[in-house]
């Protein structure tokens, strides 16, 4: 019992450390470089040399967190997918539920810019819903026909190619000037963002957080299977349609804010549970928003700085790193199978 | 009526709205097995998980200790009834002791952590099953019996009135199926539970169960105590057996019986014929057993296997009727083989039948 507590928070107070180790390095980098002095003073002491102060408070900061929120919201929500299907490479981006909602975006946004009217947050999110919906319904008619884990994941994907393409479709044809943002945004970016955003995520994303936390019990009734789980007292009916919300509410938000990003859902939940050595929800529910926070402030790193001035899209490097996780862990499932 | 614990009312179960299997009454008692046999595919599963909530009623009502199921919460339910199911699990990163505490989860409050006692009662549960030692290993990498019994730890630590088990021994060798059973049988008598199963093995649902359901067709054909219902003819006719028997004394099968006129003799009795007979069976060659006592151990099996059997009446000594019959059978076959090594008073007349008969040869 002990060991396993020793362990529980080794993993956690790692996880803090490199978050914290992040976070810094985060706000030190870019075109400017700033010295830990100054950082002390301009975020403490909201002082300090005008050009640094507005760098820091009106872009770096803002983007920072909402890489915390975004990255760790996105891996909770694969980690809620995996478990509702009982697949270990189900994510929002794999099932295509972040192309869903990036399609009813585009489509809300051409529409709404077209007519001159700005789009609030809100809009985003709640069209971001019902696209992740839209995608969240079609996994779970096929879910119902193929039992078959690796069928449910090649329709997930053809679905999110489907939904890309006509997203590049109506991107391409729509060539008004305030469309130039949306294309970066549908590839995938944590640029741009502004505190009004961060506002309205963090409240949508830490009231799912705070329901998903209180349901861990359930979820971790379900990880032994529907039978097990009913027999032990969990309204199934109900329980189902909670991790169904929860879980597109989450990935939605995440796709309004800074487009589709791939492989954190995936990646994230496994090397949680590999640091933990458990998959009990209680822990690895928070466990996996620290790591999606971590992974997601390093991805956001090194697409902003590596070819700076240029930047890259989240999604290529969350795919350089996040990729090759997912494929290890199919070929250790392969091998256990047989 | 008597006071049974768990019975059903006219229940109907079923997929789809669509009865399978109408009118089923099961009665059961505190400290009962009751045990559904039948054919593959005639429903014993369906009815399993009418019962546990899985599926709903397609009519009827089940009663658990006077109260509807039905009206029963989740909670509630979990409280009174827990499931030991075929269908294998693979939870994640768990251990045996993990999925052992499952079973405390309607007791724990809202996040699901164990108290102390809850603690106490997942290793009184694994003690009970033999399965300490397996606390801490990984529950995906350890044996078809040891986890049907880390299975069966979980179900008791849920502290139920009623368990439910969907054939237990199916993957089992049969050490674990009677390691499992002995248990089930041992937390039947110390916990006072109700036990309601399916078994494929006839032999063991005769040994075990107080109660046998035999689920044939669209309803429930015959339940009783197993003497009622293990006969020859009754399994025969349930199973739709076509080849060979089925052997009510021993709770075993017997292939069929090779055909043709015999060619052999077999003089046997005392347990000594039986080897001889299925070496025969599994030959192929037609074979006639005798003199045998009807109250002696070979007399059954020589009864399925042989074309023909020459008996005489139990503690009779053979009659001279009896042994003409013989004679006559045995000077028709090419060959007489004994298998008796002692004759005394009862069978003195196979010794002059194989000195007779031997001597025609």
């Amino acid at each position: 019992m002990k060991k396993t507590n020793v362990r529980y928070s080794a993993a956690f107070i790692i996880l803090a450390v490199l978050l914290g180790i992040l976070l810094f390095w985060n706000i030190n980098s870019g075109s400017v470089n700033l010295s830990m002095a100054e950082i002390y003073q301009i975020i403490v002491k909201r002082a300090g040399e005008e050009t640094a102060y507005n760098i820091v408070w009106g872009i770096r900061l803002p983007r920072i967190i909402s890489a915390i929120i975004l990255g760790g919201a996105l891996s909770v929500s694969g980690f809620l997918l995996q478990t509702f299907f009982g697949n270990p490479i189900a994510g929002p981006f794999v099932l295509g539920i972040s192309s869903g909602a990036k399609l009813v975006v585009s489509l809300v946004m051409i529409f709404l810019l077209g007519k001159g009217i700005a789009v609030s947050s809100g809009t985003m999110i709640v069209g971001a819903f019902a696209g992740a919906m839209i995608s969240m319904g079609f996994i779970l008619l096929v879910s119902r026909r193929v039992k078959k884990m690796s069928m449910l994941v090649i329709c997930g994907v053809m679905i999110g190619y489907i939904c890309s393409a006509i997203t590049d479709f109506v991107v391409t044809f729509a060539d008004d000037s305030n469309i130039v943002n949306l294309r970066n945004w549908s590839l995938g970016s944590f640029a741009g963002m502004s505190w009004e955003n961060v506002k309205i995520m963090a409240i949508v994303i830490f009231a799912s957080l705070i329901l998903t936390f209180l349901m861990s019990k359930p979820i971790g009734a379900y990880q032994m299977g529907e039978i097990y789980a009913q027999n032990m007292g969990v309204n199934i009916r109900m329980f189902r349609v909670a991790l169904i919300l929860l879980s597109s509410i989450l990935s939605a938000s995440v796709t309004a804010f800074a487009g589709p990003i791939s492989f954190v859902g995936i990646a994230v939940p496994h090397l949680v549970k590999s640091l933990l050595k458990t998959a009990k929800p209680i822990l690895v529910i928070p466990a996996c928003f620290l790591g999606g926070a971590v992974f997601c402030l390093f991805c956001d790193l090194i697409a902003r700085t590596v070819f700076a001035p240029t930047e890259l899209s989240i999604s290529s490097v969350t795919a350089v790193f996040g990729a090759p996780v997912v494929i290890y862990m199919m070929v250790r499932k392969q091998n256990r199978m047989m | 009526m008597k006071d049974y614990f768990v019975y059903t009312e006219k229940m109907s179960v079923g997929y789809n709205g669509r009865p399978l299997i109408k009118d089923i009454e099961i009665n059961l008692e505190k400290g009962q097995i009751l045990t559904l046999i039948g054919p593959n595919g005639a429903g014993k599963s369906t009815i399993l998980k009418s019962m546990i909530g899985q599926l709903g009623l397609i009519g009827g009502v089940v009663y658990i200790g006077r109260e509807e199921m039905q009206k029963m919460s989740e909670k509630e339910l979990a409280k009174k009834l827990s499931v030991v199911m075929t269908e294998r699990i693979h939870p994640e990163l768990m251990t045996c002791e993990d999925v052992v505490s499952t079973g405390r989860y309607p007791y724990t409050g809202r996040l699901g952590i164990l108290s102390e006692k809850d603690r106490v009662k997942v290793r009184e549960a694994m003690e009970m099953v033999d399965a300490l030692p397996l606390a801490q290993r990984d529950f995906s990498a350890i044996s078809d019996g040891q986890r049907q019994r880390i299975l069966l730890a979980r179900a008791i630590c849920q502290e139920p009135e009623v368990i439910v088990l969907d054939e237990p021994t199916s993957f089992l060798d049969i050490r674990y199926k009677l390691e499992l059973l002995s248990i089930l049988k041992k937390m039947v008598k110390e916990k006072n539970v109700a036990v309601i199963m399916s078994l494929h093995e006839l032999d063991l649902a005769q040994k075990i169960s107080d109660v046998v359901v035999c689920v044939h067709g669209d309803r429930i054909e015959k339940s009783g105590p197993p003497e009622e219902i293990f006969t020859s003819e009754y399994i025969k006719e349930l199973y739709g057996v076509a080849g060979g028997s089925y052997n009510a004394e021993f709770g075993c099968i017997e292939m069929e019986a090779p055909k043709g006129a015999p060619e052999v003799f077999v003089i046997g009795g005392g347990g000594s014929g039986i080897p001889i007979y299925r070496q025969l069976q599994r030959k192929g060659i037609p074979f006639a057993a005798g003199i045998l006592h009807e109250n002696d151990v070979d007399y059954p099996v020589a009864k399925a296997l042989a074309v023909r059997v020459i008996a005489e009446k139990p503690f009779e000594e053979i009659s001279g009727e009896t042994y003409k019959k013989a004679l006559q059978t045995a000077r028709q076959c090419k060959e007489v083989i004994n298998c008796v090594e002692k004759f005394g008073k009862f069978n003195e007349k196979n010794r002059q039948l194989l000195e007779e008969s031997g001597h025609l040869l």
